[in-house]
């Protein structure tokens, strides 16, 4: 079955672009093809005009960093985040997050943008880069510009950004200071479709033995990928401990809005992985910022 | 045509090629790189990986321009001049069966050994997660990639982990390398999509959406005159009989006024490319009227439901099948406890990774004298018969040659494509091929009985069983295929392997609107003792007793009569089947003492064991022949001809054995030649473990036949007694003179004689089910045990080990076969585990790959597997059957462990992590739901 009719490797963001005005709305963005292809051949779609592979333009392939940030291109690989020495000294909980994606050769291919932009409501990639309060770099509706990433998801599956026209550039976050950790995990069943039951990425700034700043994201608790700002809330200032957690915990298990889904979970079983996910996560963090949880 | 410009395997390719093809498509069509093979297309499989750059991708998904400037490596760039380390180890340690995903595996591992060149298990459990093979149960694969590893450091090999057995012999019972092996390591290899024929066209099926449905009209108008469309054809233009169909024939061929299930066969297509095929077929129109649908096997039983084929006399009901042994009610009177339980088991795939695919050929094209259909089937000479029958021709007139098959597992029994091409192939005067997608192949063939299983298993106080009363309902979906035969299996099995004097089993197939079911792997056997081991280990609980001294107490033995009035004269190895599982339990335990489950921090451990048996043939009064011919060359070779399947299981390398053990020669003086309705006689279906047993006899005895034969004329020739004969280093001798075979063979011929002899064998006799006589010629036992662990806070389930130990009479090719028992196991952990073909109302859910998980490399458990050989006096050699019993044990095995690890007992499969943890949090003791029941 012909999913697409011409094939494009542009070498320039412009180049893209330029593609994506000239057949004005029949073109497709294609980065590792993994969810696109995919989806195209089960649900018939008629051939797209042309592909337009994003993975040759050098701006959006590269992770580097600044002073103050880490900067991850969107036709960046997963393997390639997995790998980089930035990822795992400032956001380890992405390595993890982009690590349980598919098998290797899934990962090799399939793209930190293509993930974003396919705006599953737990898109593993998509939930550590919520924790780490990333800005993705766009250009919508013809502007390039930055915007904090909850911006860019509108439903479920559904992204603000249309990708016969619009481009997900790349990503950015801060890099992690002294004191801080993050972590990532996720529940699986082995049956049925490679999307997590529930998912759980949490970053951690200590501020001494006390948890300073926290950012966690549960997925999927909603319709679109969203901080647990009660949680946060509850452990600014409290003491790291195993009570505190708990409560934590106790607190996302009222707070999510988990349902059940078809052949995934009960809205029961994911409450009780809010739980479960939240607490080691929580830990690892913690372990990772240099302090082990009291018992 | 746009000029696309790499390196493949080290060449420079250009090539102008449509910028639509993905990477796969255009190594295999256009390059003709059949070495990568499709199996999913869906970056599922794995099994089409190649390295772009050295990078393992799904060539599947890749656009071919992509690629552009790349590098590619293929399997068929791994060999340069003798094999590499990776592909001599695939075939040192025997992990490569069927070979379908055997050039996926490679590639996946030469990328991790390019990486990494001394892997532990873990980490080539990492590489390989998303490369799947459905054979081996992968514990044969990592020793291979971890010998090759060593290899290619300078380090010593893996020594392989061959299974001891008793008495070796010359050939037989020796590790002996499977026919073909290296061509499926080298990517060498023909499956029936590697052909190529000149002026091929392209098929494709247009399938009902309908579970059940009137025809209404159908209108291929549009779809005719779509260009590059070469013929359009319907049920009108079937020109025999528009029926087929193994047991009963209730299948038509092209639907004419009804379907029965999502993807019944309405119309078929022919186009100049396959891309043509594609779209053209949505161009067909059909207006259905959608009827009510039959979803449910018990609601088909009921007065309401629609009657699905009104010329069944029994309607609904395919077939109620009876077990009725002593006196049931005195049974239960004795009894002094009762354990009574339901049990469902779900429709399970077979997921073969070869999809479906057949060739036609029209009589006149090249040296094709008669219509010809390639195909990979477990029965090519039904296979003719029907394809005779409806296309209107004498059985002489069409021949069917067997192609190389990726795996079967009782998937490929029904005719799928071989109709069609034959119609379309015959009208159109070009060879015609019909490959179906994996999706199309989900939505096909045949599964597995989804069943409901009631059993009420009575003991008394010393554990002796006394009575089982059980009624099983069987989903046979919308035709009958091998229903009658797999459920037969499933109740006249549903004792266990146990003495049990008083039993009254009811089976009620069911026509519904399903998926038709039919043969798989444990042929109904395999849903019977999930319940019958399961309700064993309850009896032993409720009489404080440990359940393997109760299996122990009732296990069959010499002497004893079965359920089915079968008394078991020989070969009943199942006491030292416990006996070996035992002791490994045990020896798991050497340091603290064994226990059944324990718990540490938030992870809960248990053991589950579980027995089984499984008949060797046809059985049940069916006649069960096979026929084997073998000729001798001039250049002291030897060719074996019969028309078994082998789809990785091994029979080619069997019936090789025999006849060199036969002949006295070296194996690898033996040829085989399979599958060939022209070419080899008839060696009946390749099912109910039966090849190993009557075509390996019927290859052995015609082996026997021609030495004999040549010792004869070789004793004329040097003028001795043909009595003095010794057969000494592949060579005949008479006291100080030596003949070699070739040279006897060329005197043969000289003096008009063939030197070849044909053998058919008849296997003993059996007995219909009812009439008290023996069933089946022999049965295979086995034992295993599983190791869980069940995380407290997750439900997750995690088998670690698993041991076994199988009586199969004897062991012809001791590695392949624990090859069999290893891949039996993890296919059956994924019946337990990870597999249900889930339908609603009639609609497939599962009809992508990606929502059928098949156990992975990452649920494979450490595996340690033990033979017991009991001999079966009129087996070969004394073998009997194995393909089928690994898989039917383990998924009780692994439930029973689920217990004694938690306190929850599991009803239905596959187990749902999610009410396990809700069960264990609220203190229930059973879960009675699935995973697909999560809704
Ligand atoms: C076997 C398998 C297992 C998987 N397992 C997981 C899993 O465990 N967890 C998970 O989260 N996902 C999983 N996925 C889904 C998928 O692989 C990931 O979401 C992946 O990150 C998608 O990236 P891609 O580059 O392949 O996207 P593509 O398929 O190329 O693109 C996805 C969508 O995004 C658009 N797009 C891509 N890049 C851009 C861009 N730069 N700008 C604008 N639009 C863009 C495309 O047009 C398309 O709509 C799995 C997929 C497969 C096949
Ligand atoms: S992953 Fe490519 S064919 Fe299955
Ligand atoms: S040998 Fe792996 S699928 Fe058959």
């Amino acid at each position: 079955m012909k999913l697409w009719e011409k094939y494009f490797t542009p070498a320039s963001v412009d180049e893209a672009t330029a593609l994506l005005v000239q057949f004005a709305g029949g073109a497709r963005i294609v980065a590792g093809g993994t969810d696109l292809l995919v989806e195209a051949k089960a649900s018939e779609h008629e051939p797209f005009q042309a592909l337009i592979d994003i993975t040759r333009i050098p701006e959006m392939t590269s992770i580097r960093a600044d002073d103050a940030y880490v900067y991850i291109g969107g036709g960046v690989t997963h393997t390639e985040i997995v790998k980089s020495p930035l990822v795992l000294a400032h956001a380890i909980c992405l390595a993890e997050s982009c690590g349980v994606i598919g098998g290797p050769q899934v990962r090799n291919v399939a793209t930190l943008g293509g993930n974003v932009a396919h705006a599953l409501p737990a898109g593993d990639g998509t939930t550590s880069l919520v924790a780490l309060d990333a800005e993705a770099e766009v250009i919508f509706q013809g502007t390039r510009s930055w915007m904090p990433l909850a911006a860019l998801f509108r439903g479920p599956g559904v992204s603000l950004l249309n990708p016969t026209r619009d481009l997900l550039i790349g990503f950015r976050f801060h890099k992690l200071g002294a004191g801080a950790g993050t972590a990532f995990e996720r529940i699986m069943r082995p049956q049925g479709v490679a999307l997590p039951v529930l998912s759980c990425a949490v970053w951690v700034s200590l501020d001494g033995a006390a948890f300073g700043e926290v950012r966690a994201c549960i997925a999927p608790n909603g319709p679109v990928p969203t901080r647990l700002t009660p949680v946060e809330k509850l452990l600014a200032g409290q003491p790291v401990s195993e009570d505190v957690i708990a409560s934590a915990c106790a607190l996302a298990r009222e707070t999510v809005t988990v349902r059940t889904s078809k052949y995934r979970a009960t809205s029961e079983y994911r409450v009780e992985m809010a739980d479960v996910l939240l607490r080691r996560t929580l830990h690892q963090a913690c372990a990772r910022a240099g302090l082990a949880v009291p018992a | 045509m746009t000029r696309l410009s790499l390196t493949i395997n080290g060449k420079p390719v250009e090539f102008d090629a449509d910028e639509s093809r993905t990477l796969a498509h255009f190594l295999r069509y256009d390059l003709g790189l059949t070495g990568t093979k499709i199996g999913c297309e869906e970056a599922e499989c794995g099994i089409c990986t190649v390295l772009v750059d050295g990078t393992p991708v799904d060539s599947c998904v890749y656009p071919a321009f992509k690629a552009a400037g790349r590098e590619i490596t293929t399997i068929e760039g791994l060999a340069n001049g003798h094999l590499h380390p990776l592909q001599a180890h695939f075939i040192k340690h025997g992990a490569v069966q069927c070979g379908f995903c055997t050039p996926g595996l490679i590639m996946t591992s030469c990328a991790l050994l390019n990486e990494n060149p001394a892997p532990t298990k873990d980490e080539i459990k990492h590489a390989l997660k998303d490369t799947f093979c459905r054979c081996t149960g992968y514990s044969s694969v990592t020793n291979a990639i971890q010998s090759a590893a060593a290899e290619m450091r300078g380090d010593a090999p893996v020594p392989v982990n061959e299974p001891s057995v008793d008495e070796p012999m010359d050939v037989v019972s020796r590790s002996v390398e499977p026919q073909e092996v290296r061509e499926k390591v080298t990517g060498a290899a023909k499956f029936t999509d590697d052909y190529v024929f000149d002026g091929m066209a392209f098929a494709r099926t247009l399938r009902s959406p309908y579970p059940h449905a009137k025809i209404l009209s159908i209108d291929t108008a549009k779809a005719r005159a779509f260009p590059g469309v070469l013929s359009v054809m319907t049920h009108a233009d079937v020109p025999g009989e528009n029926l087929h169909g193994l047991v009963y024939r209730d299948w038509p061929v092209l639907c004419d006024t009804v379907v029965r299930y999502v993807g019944d066969a309405v119309a078929i297509l022919a186009a100049e490319t396959q891309e043509i095929a594609d779209a053209a077929l949505k161009l067909i129109e059909v207006r259905y009227e959608p009827l009510p649908v039959v979803a449910d096997p018990k609601y088909a039983h009921s007065p309401d439901a629609p009657v699905l084929h009104p010329n069944h006399p029994t309607g609904n009901l395919l077939k109620h099948i009876k077990v009725r042994h002593g006196d049931i009610e005195a049974g239960f009177a004795e009894a002094d406890v009762v354990v009574e339980h339901e049990y469902r088991t779900p429709t399970t795939e077979h997921a073969f990774l070869e999809p479906e695919c057949a060739i036609g050929i029209p009589a006149g094209y090249q040296d094709y004298d008669k219509l010809t259909v390639f195909v990979g089937s477990q029965i090519p000479y039904q296979d003719r018969d029907q394809i005779a029958k409806a296309m209107n021709l004498g059985q002489e007139d069409v021949r069917v040659i067997g192609t190389l098959i990726g795996g079967g597992f009782g998937g490929k029994e029904d005719i799928a494509g071989q109709i069609h091409v034959a119609m379309l192939a015959s009208a159109l005067k070009r060879p015609v091929k019909m490959l179906y997608t994996r999706q199309e192949s989900l939505i096909f063939h045949p599964k597995r009985h989804a069943t409901i299983i009631r059993i009420k298993t009575g003991a008394k106080r010393d554990g002796r069983l006394t009575a089982i009363e059980a009624e099983l309902y069987g989903d046979g979906g919308a035709y009958a295929s091998l229903s009658d035969k797999v459920m037969t299996r499933a109740t006249t099995h549903a004792t266990g392997p146990y003495v049990v004097p008083n039993a009254k089993i009811d089976c009620y197939a069911m026509y519904t609107n399903n998926t038709p079911s039919g043969a798989f792997r444990g042929f109904g056997v395999t849903q019977s003792a999930f319940a019958v081991e399961q309700n064993m280990d309850m009896v032993a609980q409720a009489l404080d007793m440990d359940p393997i001294e109760l299996r122990r107490i009732n296990a069959q033995r010499v002497g004893v009569t079965t359920a089915t009035g079968q008394l078991l004269r020989e070969s009943v190895g199942l006491l030292e089947t416990i006996d070996d599982v035992q002791r490994d339990m045990r020896a798991h335990h050497a340091d603290e003492g064994f226990k059944w489950g324990w718990t540490t921090g938030t992870k809960a451990y248990g053991w589950g064991l579980a027995c089984a048996y499984k008949n060797t043939g046809l059985g049940g009064g069916a006649p069960d022949k096979s026929e084997a011919e073998v000729e001798a060359f001039e250049d002291g070779t030897f060719e074996v001809r019969t028309a078994a399947a082998d789809m990785g299981q091994g029979i080619a390398h069997v019936v090789a054995q025999m006849a060199a053990e036969e002949l006295h020669v070296p194996y690898e003086r033996v040829k085989v030649l399979l599958c060939d309705t022209d070419l080899t006689p008839n060696g009946g279906p390749t099912t109910a473990s039966r090849q190993t047993y009557v075509t390996g006899n019927a290859a052995r005895l015609a082996a026997g036949a021609l030495r004999q034969a040549m010792s004869q004329t070789a004793a004329e020739m040097v003028d001795h007694a043909p009595e003095t004969v010794r057969y000494e280093e592949g060579l005949m001798r008479f006291d100080d003179v030596r003949l070699d075979y070739g040279s006897v063979a060329q005197w043969m011929k000289q003096h008009g004689v063939q030197p070849r002899a044909k053998y058919e064998y008849w296997a003993p006799k059996t007995a219909p089910l009812g009439t008290g006589g023996d069933m089946h010629v022999a049965f295979s036992y086995a034992t295993q045990a599983a190791l869980v662990e069940v995380d407290l806070e997750t439900g997750e389930v995690h088998v670690l080990k698993v041991v076994s130990s199988t009586d199969i009479g004897r062991a012809i090719n001791p590695l392949m076969l624990q090859g069999q028992i290893e891949g039996g196991i993890v296919m059956a952990l994924g019946n337990c585990l990870t597999e249900s073909f889930i339908l609603e109302e009639g609609v497939p859910w599962s009809r992508f790959l990606g929502r059928y998980k098949m156990p992975s490399i990452k649920h494979a458990p450490e595996i340690i597997s033990h033979l017991v050989e009991h001999r079966a006096a009129d087996g070969p050699y004394g073998a009997k059957g194995v393909g089928e019993i690994p898989s039917i044990n383990t998924t009780p095995a692994i439930c029973n462990a689920i217990t004694n690890a938690t306190g929850v007992r599991i009803y239905a499969i596959p187990v749902d992590q999610d009410a396990l943890l809700r069960a264990m949090k609220k203190g229930e003791r059973a879960v009675t739901t699935a995973w697909h029941d999560v809704r």
